[in-house]
């Protein structure tokens, strides 16, 4: 090396692996059960919605479309579900909708109390929100190696993946819809002697609701976008179609591949969103 | 009765209020403190006793800290030094179980932008306080119902605070705080935003409440019209600290400072109006009619008691509506049962001098002229009125007042 250096070049690279190394090696036993876990519940979901004709997923999904939007979204799912199944691609569909399903619930489990104690202290919130930036900016590739490390390959890694890089929206939101809350309600709520339990739970979560719904659609957009990259460590689905159409160059499978993702991204996307309109729900 | 005493209360808002409350204790002034240390002082040893069952305003300028200092008598804003005692104990020394008990049980808040809770309905807001103490439902919703009842709005349970007028919300947020049946009601320039009408309605129907309910009720407000309306005693503040604390009467008529009686001077017109000027038409009639017509006039006029006038409108006395009454069964004439201990002020008195006979007597007093004609009488809420500088309830002197 000519370059002049004040510093020799720090091994961060080294301390790295030398910790993924300690983490694989001490919390073996836990990330086996967790894996052991979402394999199984990845695979519950997959035989449940695989039971019986395609058609009946189709209706449940469209009803439920309509349900939490309108008729209209009702319709689009009908229409766009029964396309997805008339290219063939119902398997991968319902495999994708699994990780989805899983990565989601996940974030939201962990995300909005994480978002909750976020909004109680300015402390934590100081923690916490650079840990969220880096969790979104780090490109979602890296962290498919230590996915891979420690789960394998298959869905697991994928899910893992997928929670970490799309929980970030859920818990800011959850903060922000809290903090957001008027400070005359808290005051209100305050001064006739509630809680910090009853607080939250009877004035501040209500109230910051559709804020927190508009985080959990993020998160579920943003597990959408991670569908392709979690293909690469084996995660099965629609992703994997499209990561094949890339590999092979075949332009028709890969549009076939992403159209499919798309209908889905903008059913859920409107199903979310629907809630949001709903008044007082 | 002292419900609540304050002593030497204190707020500093800054990093080292302790160091702050060192120098207010050797007298340096507010400012004096923000140049040298950068902390504001925002209550200054504020030191009052109010009494069970009054209406206790606290009136001052943006500013002056009658916002902090009455969010600091339910710890809403921690204070830095002092105590406020309710009942003989002292909250700023309880925990914070200790303190959330006394929120619940003995002091509710009603707040200047109403702080409804918008996702709930007016039944819900109102049964909160009794919510969250784990009062069970029926029992709590039958509470709520009545409060909203007391304020007027017992149709509209199932409504949203969106639904209402900024007059309604303001009622929802007084039934709230009625819920819980306390016995300190902190009101925060509880009608400071609503229209100046609807302000005054407001102001009358608080005053009928606290006839039955006889709270002891702590009211913010920069207007010292409606202070001078609600309050039994007042309290002035300027600059975080307590000018002067006395009933209206002694803000007006003895301000303890040139601060007080700058404030005042617009409204001390009780050294200026004369009881022409206030007074209102009288109910009366001549003693010749009988007592059947005082009675018949009586029930149209909608009073209870009536002026007798003989020749040339000389005051005789008055006669009550059950005298009245008795007057025609016993058939009796008026001069029978006639009361002739009529409090009777001249026309060129002085409204200073008019407080005292509106307070004990039991008929308004009489007004009357050089020749002991009855020309008008005088009312509490006239009295009142115009030293608010209400001009309505002004007359020119030019003009005459002619009473029928």
């Amino acid at each position: 090396m000519n370059e002049f250096q004040i510093f020799p070049k720090l091994p961060l690279s080294d301390w790295i692996e030398t910790f993924v190394e300690f983490l694989d090696d001490t919390f073996a036993g836990l990330f086996e059960a967790i894996s052991v876990a979402i394999q199984t519940i990845a695979d519950g979901i997959i035989n449940i919605m695989s039971m019986g004709s395609p058609y009946i997923l189709i209706v449940v999904i469209s009803l439920l479309a309509w349900w939490a939007a309108s008729w209209k979204v009702g319709l689009f799912s009908i229409i766009g579900l029964e396309l997805i199944h008339n290219l063939g691609y119902w398997p991968e569909t319902i495999q994708t909708l699994t990780l989805i399903i899983i990565s989601v619930l996940i974030c939201v489990v962990i995300g909005i109390p994480i978002g909750v104690w976020m909004s109680q202290s300015n402390r934590a919130q100081w923690i916490i929100t650079p840990i969220l930036d880096f969790m979104q900016t780090m490109p979602a590739f890296v962290y498919l190696i230590p996915a891979i490390l420690f789960f394998s390959l298959g869905i697991v890694p994928g899910v893992v993946a997928t929670i970490i890089f799309s929980m970030p929206p859920t818990v800011r939101f959850t903060n922000l819809g809290i903090r957001q809350v008027d400070g005359d309600l808290i005051e209100a709520a305050n001064s006739f002697g509630s809680s910090v339990w009853q607080r939250l739970f009877k004035v501040q979560l209500p109230l910051a609701k559709q804020t927190l719904m508009a985080g959990v659609n993020q998160t579920i957009m943003l597990s959408l976008s991670m569908v392709v990259i979690a293909s690469l460590v084996g995660a099965p689905g629609l992703g994997e179609i499209v990561y094949r159409a890339v590999t092979q160059v075949r332009i028709g499978l890969g549009f076939e591949g992403g159209l499919a993702l798309v209908i889905i991204a903008m059913i859920l996307d409107r199903m979310t969103q629907g809630s949001k309109k709903k008044k007082r729900g | 009765m002292v419900k609540l005493r304050v002593n030497k209360l204190t707020k500093i808002f800054g990093k080292h209020p302790n160091h702050a409350l060192k120098l207010l204790e050797e007298k340096k002034s507010k400012d004096e403190i923000l140049a040298e240390t950068g902390m504001t002082v925002g209550v200054n040893q504020a030191t009052f006793d109010i009494h069970a069952g009054e209406v206790f305003v606290i009136m001052g300028l943006s500013g002056s800290g009658k916002s902090t200092i009455i969010r600091m008598l339910n710890r809403l804003i921690e204070p830095t030094g002092g105590s406020i005692e309710i009942d003989g104990e002292d909250i700023v020394k309880m925990n914070k179980e200790q303190l959330r008990e006394v929120r619940r049980k003995k002091i509710s808040m009603v707040f200047q932008q109403f702080a409804l809770f918008p996702h709930k309905t007016l039944l819900q807001n109102t049964e909160y306080g009794l919510e969250i103490q784990g009062v069970d439902k029926e029992t709590r919703a039958k509470k709520a119902k009545e409060s909203l009842e007391l304020v007027g709005l017992g149709g509209y349970t199932d409504k949203y605070p969106d639904e209402l007028s900024g007059g309604m919300k303001q009622r929802v947020g007084l039934a709230r705080a009625l819920t819980n049946d306390p016995d300190i009601l902190l009101m925060d320039e509880a009608f400071s935003a609503l229209d100046p009408l609807i302000r005054k309605d407001m102001q009358d129907e608080l005053m009928d409440l606290q006839e039955k309910m006889q709270k002891t009720i702590v009211f913010i407000t920069h207007d010292l019209n409606e202070a001078l309306r609600l309050g039994d005693r007042i309290a002035l503040m300027k600059d975080g600290s307590v000018v002067q604390v006395g009933t209206p009467e002694d803000i007006l008529m003895d301000p303890a400072n040139d601060y007080v009686e700058r404030f005042v001077e617009d409204v001390d017109l009780s050294r200026v109006l004369t009881a022409e000027q206030i007074m209102t038409r009288p109910v009366s009639m001549n003693v010749e009619k009988g007592a059947r017509v005082a009675l018949e006039v009586m029930k149209s006029e909608g009073v209870s008691s009536i002026y007798i006038t003989g020749k040339n409108r000389q005051i005789l006395g008055f006669v009550t509506a059950d005298d009245a009454d008795k007057a025609v069964k016993e058939e009796k004439s008026i001069e029978d049962v006639i009361q002739k201990d009529v409090v009777t002020v001249q026309l060129d008195t002085l409204l200073t001098d008019l407080f005292d006979k509106t307070s004990y007597a039991t008929m308004p007093p009489a007004v009357i002229d050089e020749e002991n004609r009855l020309r008008g009488i005088v009312v509490k809420g006239a009295v009142m009125g115009a030293l608010a500088g209400n001009n309505e309830m002004i007359h020119s002197t030019q003009t005459e007042v002619t009473s029928s």
